[in-house]
């Protein structure tokens, strides 16, 4: 298998640079075609190094839990920092400027939140998924059930979110067939994922957040050295420059109506507690300190990241928006809003730098799939075969063996809607895999840990009820009904549908946990005490495994 | 957990005065962020105005920039206090609890 992988990289060479020729949609860039080569053999070469080291199952989901803190906060930061926050934020404050600031704060503000409440309670009582804490009192049958069916909905809606966006975006930096470059995406994270595991899979991502953190970093000074070292200076040029003048300073029309603020606010807070790819992590470190370092780290790096992004809107602005070297003949950004980052990478540090960018949007977007592909696979191999299926009597390598066949089969169904879905309206789809992690997966993840009534009735009932109402207001809302569907007018007026999907569930978790007076519901109360004690002093979790 | 590690812990007064101040830092450190994050949010919602205004007079810098990017930082000082703290704090007592039941595991 490792000579295999060996065998792959030339042919993978071979297949980028002959389409780069043959198409003629942007002229061949080579820098970032060598770049992007060097990333991937140096990827490969991990992999391979990784492959060596991941013989158990707790080595393939959780990398053996000898993560470092900082380790895994640059993973964390990389997991949350895809090529779509990097040029969909900045594409938005070259858009709309003020606004964009706002966006990336909701983002950022869920961790801290998941650092108070979450992490380290699910460090102590979980092994290798959420689910194995939200079973961990209740009956697994069901429990289970749902939590893989919310974390494969998320991982799937996401995945391909990240497939078509990479596929387009490919398209534009390297002049690659569409189709080529989903394969490309599909085929690298299918043999990091099946032959690296959690270990590959991280280090991968912990490469491209710094790759990117240094990229954006220089973007941002290049742009600030040339208004030295002044943001009012900065400020000025782009308001002079922007059609929206001094509007530019100010919130806009993106979060116009109260509802609509609050409901956004509830989805990305709740919504990053309730990522099966990012919970996913916590259990790669070795203990509950490690895993609070880890998001302490994470949160700076993306706070970071995204005043870097603020920064280079802006900068695009200045250097892009009237530059006709990167307009077409209507004079609009050619490519669209999302590649202002990439123009101004070109504008401040020519060819070279271009490519340095554009190898490292690429890498970014391998090693999110990657992470998502991996959660993926573990909710199906050890939440619904090892635990729900088999009922726990599985040996270790036959449930290595079923996830790695759920990592291709996952790949495989990636490349296939990716491609399919490359002429499709997707932008609910980031949204709706928010609404049901925020919906669904987090209630049942909370309330397992913090409320002692709740019964495997009111987790199974409410959680569903979550994930049918987010699933339902998002097709009756703007995003699809309208969007997508056509309708002209939406029968759901808002957005975000999160404020009322997340409530019902809490609610429904709620009473359908209280009208429960079956005896399996008493001892699932009896057990929380043990439970509440194990999650708050680590006593009897999982370790670290030694090698 | 077996079950004498259990009561054995239950007995010992540490794990309760762990309980009660550790809960209580943690939803308290929540509800900041939450005021914090959310009394943004409803200023943009109710009075966006209010963050256009100019830092200075003349200077085209709004207060929505610091106000932003102070809600940046406020959220990574909070993430450090709670580090800090618990770091410094509640490792010793739980560190205290798994040493009083070690021989028990």
């Amino acid at each position: 298998m490792k000579k295999a992988l060996l065998l792959l990289l030339p042919s993978i060479a071979l297949l980028a640079a002959g389409s780069a020729q043959v198409s003629g949609k942007r002229d061949l860039n080579i820098s970032a075609i060598v770049m992007f080569l060097l990333f991937v053999a140096l990827t490969l070469f991990i992999t391979y190094w990784a492959a060596k080291r991941t013989r158990t199952a707790k080595d393939f989901y959780t990398a053996g839990g000898g993560i470092t803190g900082l380790q895994n906060g640059l993973a964390l930061a990389g997991d949350y920092m895809s090529a779509a926050s990097f040029l969909g934020i900045s594409g938005l404050v070259y858009l709309k400027g003020y606004d964009g600031l706002i966006y990336s704060i909701g983002f950022l503000v869920g961790w801290p939140f998941v650092l108070f409440l979450i992490a380290e309670k699910l460090r102590n009582l979980g092994k290798y998924t959420f689910a194995d804490v939200v079973s961990f009192r209740l009956k697994p049958g069901p429990t289970r059930t749902l939590a893989a069916l919310g974390s494969i909905a998320t991982v799937l809606l996401y995945l391909i979110a990240q497939m078509v966006g990479s596929g387009k975006l490919i398209q534009v930096l390297f002049g690659l067939n569409y189709a080529y470059a989903v394969i490309i995406v599909g085929v690298l994270m299918i043999l990091y994922v099946t032959f690296g595991g959690m270990l590959a899979t991280t280090w991968v991502q912990i490469i491209k957040a710094v790759l990117l953190l240094a990229g954006a970093t220089f973007m941002a000074l290049a742009v600030m050295v040339h208004f030295g070292f002044s943001l009012e200076a900065l400020f000025e040029k782009a308001v002079q420059t922007h059609p929206d003048g001094i509007k530019i300073m100010e919130p806009g029309g993106l979060v116009s109506d109260p509802i609509s603020a609050i409901s956004l606010g509830i989805a990305l807070m709740f919504g990053l507690a309730g990522l099966p790819h990012i919970l996913m992590r916590f259990f790669t470190v070795a203990d509950a300190k490690e895993a609070r370092k880890s998001v302490f780290f994470a949160t700076g790096f993306i706070g970071y990241f995204y005043v870097l992004t603020f920064i280079i809107g802006f900068g695009a602005i200045v250097f892009v928006m009237k530059n006709p070297q990167y307009l077409d003949e209507t004079g609009k950004i050619i490519g669209g809003n999302n590649m202002a980052a990439i123009h101004l990478a070109h504008a401040v540090g020519g060819n070279f730098f271009l490519g340095f960018i554009s190898a490292v949007a690429f890498a970014t977007i391998l090693a999110v799939v990657s992470g998502l592909t991996l959660a993926g696979a573990s909710a199906i191999s050890h939440d619904l075969y090892a635990s729900v299926i088999k009922k726990g009597k599985v040996d270790e390598i036959t449930e290595m063996k079923v996830s790695k066949i759920a990592t291709l089969i996952i790949g495989i169904l990636a490349i296939l809607l990716g491609i399919a879905f490359e002429k499709q309206n997707i932008a609910f789809m980031v949204g709706l895999a928010f609404a049901i992690a925020a919906s669904a997966n987090f209630p049942v993840l909370f309330l397992s840990m913090y409320w002692k009534g709740l019964t495997t009735k009111g987790a199974f009932r409410g959680g569903l009820l979550g994930l049918l109402t987010a699933i339902i207001l998002v097709i009756l809302g703007p995003t699809v009904w309208v969007d997508v569907l056509g309708n002209p007018e939406p029968i759901f007026p808002y957005k975000y549908p999160a404020l009322f999907s997340v409530t019902v569930a809490f609610i429904g978790i709620w009473f359908f946990s209280i009208i429960d007076n079956s005896p399996e519901a008493k001892e699932e109360r009896e057990k929380f005490e043990a439970q509440f004690i194990r999650a708050l002093t680590g006593i009897g979790a999982e370790g670290a495994s030694k090698h | 957990m077996k079950k004498e590690v259990l009561e054995k812990l239950k007995q010992n007064p540490r794990l309760w005065e762990l309980i009660e101040r550790r809960e209580r830092f943690s939803w308290t450190m929540a509800i900041i962020l939450l005021i914090g994050y959310y009394s943004y949010i409803l200023v943009i919602a109710f009075d966006p105005k209010l963050l256009g205004r100019p830092i200075k007079e003349g200077m085209v810098t709004t207060i929505g920039i610091p106000v932003g990017i102070g809600v940046i930082v406020f959220a990574f000082i909070l993430t450090g206090i709670y580090v800090y703290k618990a770091n410094k704090e509640f490792d010793v007592i739980t560190k205290e609890l798994q040493e009083s039941v070690k021989d028990l595991l």
